[in-house]
């Protein structure tokens, strides 16, 4: 899921990089605020053991493995605002040492392994622990179906970029990403549940501890601006017509995409009905703010819990 | 695993490695900017960026073949621009039939893959000879030199003083691991439990390793509280950068500007 440089265009680049800027420095503010001065080393051997971690993995079956991403371990340990620096500290290492992500993609990476894989976790494990309040299984469940989703989400965020940059097809890079990591998912969840099982047993102070997610309306605030600014920003986006020229030849409407460079209003007035690609999208992201939304109903309706 | 496979950095005394960090970050950020810009199919400009590049390597005492086997990396993420290939306009090169699908290869689609695959070597070329000719206190100096805040980048700091142990923790761990298990050399006899012990094993010891970490980052935090730490992070005031330096650096961004240039123009001409 490490974009590499060079294939991301320098808007969609630029664009995210302006975004994970944004959302890292909120996660600082939100961190310094809290005054715990034991935050930073707690950040830093955390991102070193996640780096590390990444690098367990267990046989699956040809040769290929399942591994770790780590994001949802993360956050349910120390929480998301330091959890997004975490995460950040991870993939510019791994940037900037490893060529394992490119450095101008950086921003691309970081918003979908930090900013999503951490957002998504949040979202998922604060309203498993809720609705169980806060028993066993409610963690468990919780931590799983999060790392599944986060590492799904993730790559849907990739493959949406690689389609914004150009670089492959929207109805094959998304797809694509999803039925693959879907697979990835799978390992991330499966260790994951593995190991939430075995801090609960060993350590479950951590668990319930202040560092621990909690529900914190302005992260919900955060959320649903991202998610607004990707609906609006992504038709704009996308009148770069590289991406859409394959399936628009597909489609037999080559004439209408012609090699415009950036324009904000494109040629064909609908877009949103004209092209698929678009409309799958667009259907995407309306479908993620519905979940958000009933997530948020949900919450409110159950009794607050704890606190 | 030794330390030497993670830490890509080689101490030598290039005239490259001894470049001030600050300068070599911005360049290498600028000439991985610039081959982004670059319109596809300017071949011509990529050849030139190459040999730039491969000259760069030579000075910093790098073993060639080292990098070029390093810049593979890029290669697996190629598969996701595959679909290039079959869109475009013009003769067909190769047709493909398979069952029912029929995939045409065009020569500009070829080319357009090919062009995304040369821009993103070269700009992992341009990542590898930062990481391999800059220790880690100096690109945290550059980082705090381009303003990426103080906290993260304490969190990075300390993030690399601590990878090294952990991944050797995890290295024990993976030891521990294969020496309790059996196999048999035989391919027909299945050892080990199912797919969901497995992965539940490796979950405990992912569980472990950040159990030990948040335990380990208890006692760094004593140790740091019983040195004077308060929540400050204080960091040396970094040397001025040279007027050579930045003479050389705006020069060299002005070049890879007018690089950009001549490749838009002599798209304009083909």
């Amino acid at each position: 899921m490490h974009i590499p440089d060079g294939f991301l265009s320098i808007l969609v680049a630029a664009l995210f990089w302006i975004l994970s800027i944004l959302i890292v420095i909120i996660a600082i503010r939100n961190v310094s605020r809290e005054q715990d001065e034991s935050k930073l080393p707690i950040m830093g051997i955390l991102a070193a053991s996640i780096f590390a971690g990444q690098m367990l993995n267990f046989a699956v079956a040809g040769g290929t493995s399942g591994h770790l991403l780590g994001a949802t371990i993360a956050t349910i340990i120390v929480g998301p605002w330091a959890a997004v620096l975490v995460m950040t500290c991870v993939v510019a290492i791994q940037a900037l040492i490893f060529q394992d992500g490119g450095l101008l993609a950086m921003g691309a990476n970081i918003f979908n392994m930090a900013v999503i894989a951490v957002s998504v976790t949040t979202l998922i494990y604060s309203f498993f622990t809720k609705i169980s309040r806060g028993n066993r299984w409610g963690h468990l469940t919780g931590a799983t179906v999060a790392a599944w989703l986060s590492i799904e989400v993730a790559s849907l965020a990739a493959g949406l970029q690689l389609a914004l940059s150009g670089t492959s097809p929207a109805n094959i890079a998304i797809p694509a990403m999803a039925v693959i990591h879907a697979i990835i998912g799978v390992g991330e969840a499966l260790i994951t549940l593995g190991a939430i099982t075995f801090i609960l047993s060993t350590r479950p102070d951590l668990m319930t501890s202040q560092n621990g997610v909690r529900f914190r309306s302005r992260f919900w605030i955060v959320g649903l601006l991202l998610a607004f600014i990707l609906v609006v920003l992504s038709p704009l986006v996308s009148t770069h017509p590289d991406g859409l020229e394959w399936v628009a030849e597909q489609q037999g409407f080559i004439n209408l995409a012609r090699p415009v460079s950036f324009r904000l209003i494109p040629d064909y007035i609908l877009p949103g009905v004209d092209n698929t690609t678009l409309a799958t999208i667009l259907a995407g992201l309306a479908g993620t703010l519905i979940i958000i939304s009933v997530f948020l109903i949900l919450n409110r309706i159950h009794p607050k819990t704890g606190k | 695993m030794h330390l030497h496979i993670i830490d890509h950095y080689q101490k030598l005394k290039s005239p490259i490695h001894q470049m001030d960090g600050r300068i070599k970050l911005v360049l290498s950020v600028a000439i991985i900017i610039s081959c982004a810009l670059l319109p596809i199919n300017s071949w011509p400009v990529y050849i030139f960026l190459a040999g730039i590049l491969i000259s760069l390597t030579i000075l910093s005492d790098l073993n060639l073949w080292y990098v070029l086997k390093r810049s593979l990396i890029v290669l697996p993420f190629l598969l996701t621009a595959v679909p290039l290939v079959f869109h475009g306009t013009g003769t067909e090169i190769f047709t493909l039939n398979v069952d029912k699908l029929t995939l045409i290869i065009y020569p500009d689609g070829l080319s357009h893959f090919a062009s995304l695959g040369i821009k993103s070597w070269l700009s992992v070329i341009a990542a590898i000879l930062l990481a391999s000719t800059t220790n880690f206190p100096e690109l945290l100096h550059a980082m705090r030199a381009v303003k990426v805040p103080r906290l993260l980048v304490a969190v990075i700091g300390l993030m690399w003083r601590y990878m090294f142990l952990m991944v050797e923790e995890v290295d024990r761990m993976t030891r521990a691991r294969l020496s309790r298990s059996g196999q048999s050399f035989s391919s027909s006899i299945r050892t080990g439990g199912s797919l969901l012990w497995r992965a539940h094993v490796t979950g405990g010891m992912a569980g472990s390793l950040f159990i030990r970490s948040l335990e380990r980052s208890e006692r760094v935090y004593s140790a740091m509280l019983s040195r004077g730490y308060d929540g400050e992070i204080r960091a040396l005031e970094e040397p001025p950068i040279s007027r050579r330096s930045v003479v050389g650096l705006v020069a060299s961004i002005g070049s890879l500007l007018l690089l950009v240039i001549f490749a838009y123009l002599l798209q304009g001409v083909g």
